[in-house]
């Protein structure tokens, strides 16, 4: 396992914003989590870093390119997806462990082969462009398969990071969805993987699940000629990376029970389901690798009720890692606190930061919602939804989703939420939004 | 924190008063309900009241909006070297003594940022020596967990008492008590007494009372700094022959100084939270120093002195003017004592010690009593409570001098009984005329 000795284990701080005043009989307590990791490097920067200090990567990457029949209508798929994988061979640090999958209805080693990693350096990556000339594309679509054979070469090395990149092109037609999803249940916490859609055949809930369940990031690529940009983009954000499976652990006293526990920054993530018990009244939450990077968590407790003056702990929130022998490693710590209060003033006024986070993810709950609609036929309840949306993603200044809301509405008047569900929407503007409606902004400052 | 009552075995009760459960001898907490029994009044305290009720209101005619800290009728003192204020001379100005300027500060919390939540790195946190070894601690709510070392049961999550949540100290001549309050979830009042002797071999007893202003950041760290710093000014100063209404002048500018030294302190910089509106650490100062025969007082802000003579006809003054905005409305002719009390910006205090204070000018004043007395140095959790001197005469037991530290205990309850809404401490030093007999309790 991770051997932190001889790695550049990123500094981690921990900062909780909260307002901890509860009135009389107040009992639920509400907290922004956000947790920053800057390099343990002595350089600063993050990719000059990577190269500029010298020691052997401890990572592995494999990157798993869909090959099926349809990756050739129109014919500029296949070609792109080459050409991207190469662009993402070219970002590999020297040193670090990789594997080209072929993905059909079974997946395929394309390089290095004989169920191996090779070790990035100019001749393996020149290898590796050769190899992906023959990629030629029939067959199924089977990711669940491809997802496995991930697995199986990426355990094969003794590295810290390992990580998945995922591109398909359509529907998970050739396995049954309980198929992918032990394959995603076989898979998580072993190594963490980006997916991505190309094209506007695919369908945005698999995908997000592949993400989601692996830790990873999700996106569309609707136009086949952005790919090398995004490949290149992403396995820069992978060579970044320098510690793994990072646990989110709460500590909660007696009585407390807890009502949330969810990312939501940069994206809105639900882990409430998806903790794992860590000791007394401890349970951890996965949050995978990190590299120079910053999230938020919003964690909700509810806790039992305390005379005024009172305060208590409500939940210790600290980042953890697990070490070789069994035991883990604290990273850094928080305190959420409640105190009672008779001062109305303090105990009704709303954490900035809170609030926030709570419109954010009611965003990204409303686009879903409004967008279900949409495809049942549910005009008025789209358009309910969606206006909501577009008040939202105003009022947080979150442009990026509404610049995509209003390719599938027309606004009338963004403060009150007044819209039209456009008549024609574009596949790709409908699938962008809903991949996209997880992204978060921070707090305006 | 198992150092922290010295003397609760002299308050034994047979049940807890919150919840009626049996006690058991040396009990801090009740063991059911997690009850603070030192926080409960003495069984004495309500039999303290009729006794001097009588005396206080015959003197005073009980009425408190008659009574202005008047004149009291003692002899000048002799020899005072630096300039003297006395009660009821002082004029509604600021501290630099130019006109109000209007505006003041508030002490009570803005808001939810009132205080840093930043969690301690534990890469960097050094568990402090003097804590006990883990599993020596239970917690005082539930009884059940150990409490770890930022202060909370690792059970139920209460945070538990802290040191400062209730201190007492007393000395020959000298006591004095603090103690949270039912409202305030932390105690940021900090006093100092002490006793020392002048040149001539005559003791000198200090105490100092310092009041957090809230509004501000570390109000607590501030108070303690102040009363630290005038105290051992004092204690320098005193034993050399300073004259002691001249030690408590420098004494006050003593503390201003290490208040403002806070400010500064790189130490205690949270950079890291742009959204926390920060500002210096402020607070109140009063003291009082009985040498030689002189009752010296002096204060910043709205911490206040009161005397008490031991004999009950005669009456009870207080003897300092509070920097407050109703206190200068008053003076300033503007309302009267009734109204300017009643107004929302009574407490507003328009003088502190701090870094973004005006230009500090501390008030003293000097007194020669001729009888015997105590003298009551309290912060504002107190005086709420007994606001005019014949009200706060009635309060303290009629045995005051010879048990101060029972007395303060008796005043620090009658806050609490009257709803604890602040920080409360009170410091109580007995007079006596005889020269060599103030250390007589």
């Amino acid at each position: 396992m991770a051997n932190f000795s001889k790695s550049n284990v990123p500094q981690f701080s921990v900062d909780v914003y909260q307002n901890e005043y509860l009135p009389e009989g107040g009992r639920e307590v509400n907290a922004i989590v956000t947790v920053t990791s800057t390099g343990g490097g002595t350089v600063g920067g993050t990719a000059v870093r990577a190269y500029a200090t010298g020691s052997t990567p401890d990572a592995a990457v494999a990157i798993m390119v869909d090959c099926s029949g349809s990756m050739d209508y129109p014919p500029t798929k296949m070609r792109n997806a080459r050409d991207a994988t190469a662009a993402a061979v070219d970002t590999l640090r020297d040193g670090v462990h990789f594997a080209i999958i072929g993905g059909t209805h079974v997946a395929k080693e394309v390089y290095p082969g004989g169920g191996q990693l090779a070790v990035a350096d100019a001749t393996t990556r020149d290898q590796a462009k050769q190899a992906l000339r023959k990629l030629s594309a029939g067959g199924g679509t089977a990711i669940g398969t491809w997802l496995k054979l991930a697995d199986r070469l990426l355990a094969s090395a003794d590295v810290s990071i390992r990580h998945g990149i995922l591109l398909t092109d359509g529907r998970n037609e050739h396995e049954s969805p309980e198929d992918l999803k032990a394959a995603l249940d076989a898979c998580a916490g072993r190594y963490t993987c980006d997916a991505r859609g190309v094209g506007t055949d695919w369908e945005v809930k698999e995908v997000t699940a592949i993400a989601s369940a692996l830790l990873g990031t999700a996106d569309i690529v609707a136009d086949p000629a952005g790919l090398a940009a995004d490949f290149t983009q992403m396995m820069e954000a992978a060579m970044g990376k320098e510690v793994a499976d990072v646990a989110l652990r709460l500590w909660t006293p007696v009585g407390t029970e807890i009502k949330f526990v969810k990312q939501v920054a940069p994206t809105v993530e639900e882990l409430t389901s998806r903790r794992t018990e860590a000791g007394p009244r401890a349970g951890d939450y996965p949050t995978g690798s990190w590299g120079d990077e910053s999230r938020d968590y919003h964690v909700c407790v509810q806790v039992p009720n305390a005379d005024l003056g009172q305060e208590m702990l409500a939940a210790r929130v600290s980042l953890v890692v697990p070490q070789g022998d069994g035991s883990v490693q604290t990273l850094s710590q928080g305190l959420v606190r409640a105190v009672w209060t008779d001062d109305m003033a303090a105990s009704t006024s709303i954490n900035p930061q809170v609030a926030h986070y709570t419109g954010q993810a009611e965003l990204a709950q409303v686009i879903q919602q409004g967008l279900e609609a949409r495809k049942a036929g549910d005009m008025d309840g789209a358009t309910a939804k969606l206006g909501r949306a577009v008040q939202l993603a105003a009022a947080s200044g979150n442009e990026d989703t509404a610049k995509l809301l209003a390719k599938v509405v027309d606004v009338e008047d963004a403060a009150t939420g007044t819209v039209r569900l456009k008549a024609k929407v574009e596949d790709a503007d409908e699938m962008t939004l809903e991949t996209r409606s997880t992204k978060t902004v921070r707090v305006k400052k | 924190m198992s150092q922290m009552r010295q003397l609760t075995e002299g308050a034994e009760m047979s049940s807890c008063p919150s919840c009626e459960e049996p006690l058991e001898t040396g009990d801090l907490y009740c063991g059911a309900c997690g009850f603070d029994l030192s926080a409960a009044p003495e069984p004495a305290a309500a039999e303290d009241h009729p006794t001097i009720a009588i005396n206080g209101a015959s003197a005073q005619g009980g009425s408190p909006a008659e009574e202005p800290a008047g004149p009291v009728e003692w002899p000048e003192a002799p020899d005072i070297s630096t300039d003297t204020s006395h009660p009821g001379e002082l004029r509604g100005t600021d501290s630099s003594g130019g006109d109000l300027t209007g505006e003041v500060r508030f002490d009570h919390p803005p808001g939810p940022d009132e205080y840093a939540l930043q969690a301690p790195d534990p890469r960097t946190v050094v568990p402090p020596a003097a804590t006990p070894p883990a599993g020596t601690k239970l917690c005082v709510a539930c009884r059940t967990g150990t409490v770890d070392q930022d202060g909370y049961c690792e059970h139920c999550g209460h945070a538990q008492p802290r040191e400062r949540d209730h201190m007492e100290r007393e000395l020959d001549a000298v006591a004095a008590v603090s103690d949270r309050g039912l409202r305030h979830h932390r105690n940021e009042d900090a006093f100092a007494v002490s006793a020392t002797a002048l040149p001539d071999g005559s003791p000198a007893v200090v105490a100092i009372v310092c009041d957090g202003v809230s509004s501000a950041t570390r109000p607590d760290e501030a108070s303690a700094a102040a009363s630290q710093a005038a105290n051992e000014s004092l204690l320098a100063s005193l034993p050399r022959g300073t004259h002691p209404q001249q030690a408590m002048h420098d004494a006050i500018i003593a503390a201003s100084d290490a208040v403002n030294s806070l400010a500064q302190d790189p130490a205690h910089a949270r950079e890291h939270d742009p959204h926390r509106h920060q500002n210096a650490p402020a607070c109140t100062i009063v003291g009082s120093v009985i040498a030689g025969g002189l009752l010296v007082v002096g204060w910043v802000g709205d911490s206040r002195v009161y005397w008490v003579p031991e004999d009950r006809t005669s009456p009870a003054a207080r003897l300092t003017e509070d920097d407050s905005w109703a206190a200068q409305m008053v003076a300033a002719g503007l309302m009267n004592e009734a109204e300017a009390y009643a107004d929302e910006r009574a407490h507003a205090i328009t003088g502190w010690l701090g870094a973004d204070a005006y230009e500090l000018e501390p008030h003293t004043a000097s007194f020669k009593p001729d009888r015997a007395g105590v003298v009551v140095v309290c912060t504002d959790g107190l005086w709420n409570y007994a606001e005019g001197a014949a009200e706060m005469a009635a309060v303290v037991p009629a045995d005051a001098a010879e048990r101060p530290l029972h007395c303060a205990q008796v005043l620090v309850g009658h806050a609490l009984d009257g709803g604890g809404h602040d920080n409360v401490t009170v410091a109580v030093l007995p007079f006596s005329l005889a020269p060599q007999g103030a250390g007589s309790a």
